[in-house]
């Protein structure tokens, strides 16, 4: 009798796996935490125009999702949050150069809890007493990270500040520390803090910094086992529909 | 090589302090639950046995939730004593207490409950005090359970990744222990950095493994 239903319970994942087969081609996009939020809508508008097609998201920092393919992950298209992990991922032909573009733009801020009230006038007061704790993605992996750490360089407080440091997994987690309170300012994109507007507030606009040029590059991946869907993916995040999305989160156009 | 031996002393340390943790807390819980008779014990015996089967993000959630800043706990613990538990190696070490209680609790409370009653019967007798009874009748008789709910404690909170990682972080000399920093090393393609690491983390757990079974072993022969 258990041995019956535990038979019929088998069958029946096996028919609702096969059922998923209603879809013709399933695509996996690998995309930088930032994006979470506006690449659910841009599937969605996606989807409508090619209903057989199905997109799956994995989402991870930009330096964790490269260190998953070069490992072998299966993936179709990859979007990153910063040059640097395209060109890596270029370099070890894990990408075609001809197959990527580059598609948004993005600035940083540092944002802060929005009851808290230390002042921020410029970057360097982040060294100041009433931070006592700043979320930063590590720079390792996280190209948020990376952006903020050449910032805080170039003022030169990146040492200063280090044993204030609190080093997050991806941008997304620095947003949650400050939204939390747990830490007394994050460094994030701009798009990230409009995302929590009702728990964090932008306590200084780091789009004037020089040394930061945030760009979104995308590509479909060398070994994409479906690579006519996934080149209509990036083609319609690049397209006009893609970008009104984007923007809509707050993404600039390339 | 330095940054290395920083990860395994705060791994040592942590996993250390949450089990000298367990050994008070499960140890005295466990022998309760194994002498009292009261209605529910078995509904607080399954709300203590919770962080071995619930997700360690799950643990984690609820411990940053309950730990946080803006919690009852955390802003008392801050308030009244300056204790800020998130992203410390304290709260290192209540993650790793947490998740290793359950490991520490059953072993321990079976062998509290497999001391023959008389025994402890006989000691009261003769004249002897709840505590000596205690440390001097039934702990003896049962250590051999204990002391391997504590060695598999320790084993546990020395793997413990998830839920450190959610309340902790992951701080470099600070918070950073040996299974977070494998975790970073991987995640940013430090392949090299990472073997190390876990040839470390392997030749610990060995270590543990013929600890265990050098101990059990001496009390075989006893």
């Amino acid at each position: 009798m258990l041995l019956k239903s535990f038979k019929s319970a088998i069958f029946a994942v096996v028919l609702s796996s096969a059922s998923q087969g209603a879809y013709a081609s399933e695509i996996t996009v690998s995309a930088a935490s930032s994006l979470s939020d506006a690449f659910k809508d841009i599937a969605a508008s996606f989807q409508k125009k090619h209903p057989e097609t199905k997109i799956l998201f994995n989402h991870a920092a930009s330096g964790v999702l490269l260190q998953q393919l070069a490992k072998g992950a299966p993936v179709d298209v990859v979007a990153f949050a910063d040059l640097e992990t395209m060109d890596s991922a270029q370099s070890q032909n894990l990408v075609n150069a001809s197959d990527r573009k580059i598609f948004a733009t993005n600035s940083l801020v540092v944002i802060a809890p929005k009851n808290s009230t230390a002042a921020l006038s410029n970057l360097e007061d982040l060294a100041n007493a009433p931070f006592k704790r700043i979320a930063i993605g590590n720079p390792d992996s996280v190209p948020a990270g990376r952006y903020a750490k050449i910032a805080l360089q170039a003022v030169s407080i990146w040492e200063k500040i280090a044993p204030k440091m609190i080093q997050t997994q991806n941008v997304r987690q620095s947003l949650d520390y400050v939204a939390r309170s747990e830490v007394d300012a994050g460094i994030v994109y701009a798009t990230d803090a409009a995302v929590l507007k009702e728990k964090v507030r932008v306590a200084l606009d780091l789009t004037g910094v020089k040394a930061v040029a945030i760009m979104y590059p995308i590509a479909v991946t060398a070994t994409s086992r479906r690579a006519a869907e996934s080149k209509a993916f990036m083609d319609f995040v690049v397209s006009e529909d893609g970008q009104v999305i984007l923007n809509r989160f707050g993404f600039k156009k390339p | 090589m330095e940054p290395y031996w920083i990860a395994l002393a705060l791994s040592l340390k942590v996993a250390g302090l949450a089990t000298l943790l367990n050994l008070v807390c499960a140890v005295a819980v466990a022998f309760a639950l194994a002498r009292a008779q009261f209605r529910g014990r078995s509904v607080i015996e399954a709300l203590l046995m919770l962080p071995m089967v619930m997700p360690p993000t799950v643990l984690g959630y609820y411990l940053l939730v309950l730990l946080g800043r803006h919690s009852w706990i955390g802003s008392w613990l801050e308030q009244s004593f300056g204790i800020n538990l998130i992203f410390t190696w304290q709260g290192a070490v209540v993650a790793a207490f947490v998740v290793a209680f359950p490991l520490v609790l059953k072993p321990a409370r079976a062998a509290f409950e497999d001391v023959d009653p008389q025994f402890e019967q006989a000691a009261r007798v003769l004249g002897l005090s709840q505590s000596a009874i205690f440390f001097r009748v039934t702990l003896p008789l049962a250590w051999r359970g204990v002391l391997a709910g504590l060695l598999l404690g320790f084993a546990r909170a020395l793997g413990e990744f998830g839920a450190t990682l959610m309340i902790a972080g992951s701080i470099p000399g600070k918070t950073q222990t040996l299974s977070i920093a494998v975790y970073e090393a991987v995640q940013a393609g430090k392949d090299s950095e990472a073997t190390v690491l876990v040839v470390i983390t392997s030749v610990v757990c060995v270590s543990v493994l013929l600890i265990a079974s050098f101990l059990t072993r001496k009390g075989h022969q006893r």
